[in-house]
């Protein structure tokens, strides 16, 4: 700091080299401070503007590919789902609806679980997963806080809460069956038979799985859901998510 | 250190507030564009939400 030179800094200056120094640390402190607090709030806040305009973003784009690209294949029902075809990494799967999230409630299903997936696109699928409908797990991994913070009230999760998955081909009723919480190394929750890796499934399941506790990573928190029913897109929306997929739902 | 950059900034009064928030801005835009984006990756408010594959 050359200040010394500078007349009009002389009445500032306390204590010389050694005042000089402990002012300079004193403002690095503060702006460090400042930084940290600015870095909370650009992440707690400002990811999930910009998560909630590209999943928007996303949904939009969905169902302008639902509208434009009608199924081939419907002749599916409840009891045997139409399943579709795994994408690509990062793209589009299928549109969720979570009612007890909201009303306002729909995100963008998309394939793969890497950060690129999961940071900004939406709800990620495990790869290695079922598809919706499939005998399976159909297994499905968001964010609970950060980054659209799409699965921030997983815990409010009822016994009983349906969870709709609309895809190019029609619409998959779950039913949220519980929830657990497990340390990040319990890989078995997304197997076919969550718990039984390696078992035969007979049973059409959803895992959704976020980080637990709310506000760290040290516990993964798993909700499962069980499949009731499906029907083709050309039937429109269940009843529960008619108004809000509105009339482009057929 | 801050009073030091703002009393050897050019202009009258007026104009050294003005770069002071034009530089205050620029550097909370670089950070949010850079900084952040890299420190997140440590945070641990930004944990992974998978299970380990």
């Amino acid at each position: 700091m050359s200040a010394r030179e500078r007349p009009e800094c002389a009445g500032r200056r306390r204590g010389g080299v050694v005042g000089t120094v402990v002012q300079v640390f004193g403002e690095l402190l503060i702006t460090a401070g400042l930084v940290l607090v600015l870095f909370v709030a650009w992440q707690l806040w400002w990811t999930n503007l910009e998560s909630d305009r590209t999943q928007a973003d996303a949904v939009a784009h969905l169902k302008d590919d639902f509208r434009s690209s009608p199924p081939e294949d419907t002749k599916g029902d409840s009891e045997n789902p139409v399943v579709d075809a795994a994408p690509g990494h990062g793209q589009g799967i299928g549109i969720m609806y979570i009612p007890r999230f909201g009303h306002d409630y729909e995100r963008p299903i998309m394939q793969g679980t890497g950060r690129d997936v999961l940071d900004t696109l939406g709800i990620g699928h495990y790869e290695s997963s079922a598809m919706p409908g499939d005998v399976g797990n159909f297994a499905v991994a968001g964010h609970r806080q950060t980054n659209g913070k799409v699965f921030d009230q997983i815990d409010q999760l009822v016994a009983g809460d349906r969870i709709y998955v609309r895809t190019a081909s029609g619409y998959y009723t779950y039913v949220f069956r519980n929830n657990e919480i497990v340390l990040p190394s319990a890989t078995d929750v997304t197997a076919p038979v969550p718990g039984n890796p390696g078992a035969e499934p007979q049973d059409r399941l959803m895992t959704l799985t976020s980080c637990n506790p709310r506000f760290g990573s040290s516990e993964r928190i798993i909700a499962y859901a069980v499949y009731e029913g499906w029907r083709p897109q050309a039937e429109g929306p269940p009843t529960e998510i008619a108004d809000q997929v509105g009339e482009d739902g057929k | 250190m801050y009073g030091w950059i703002f009393a050897h900034m050019p202009g009258p009064l007026w104009v050294r507030i003005i770069i002071a928030i034009v530089l205050v801005v620029a550097v909370v835009c670089l950070m949010v564009e850079y900084l952040f984006p890299w420190l997140a990756e440590y945070s641990p408010l930004s944990p992974n939400v998978t299970v380990d594959e």
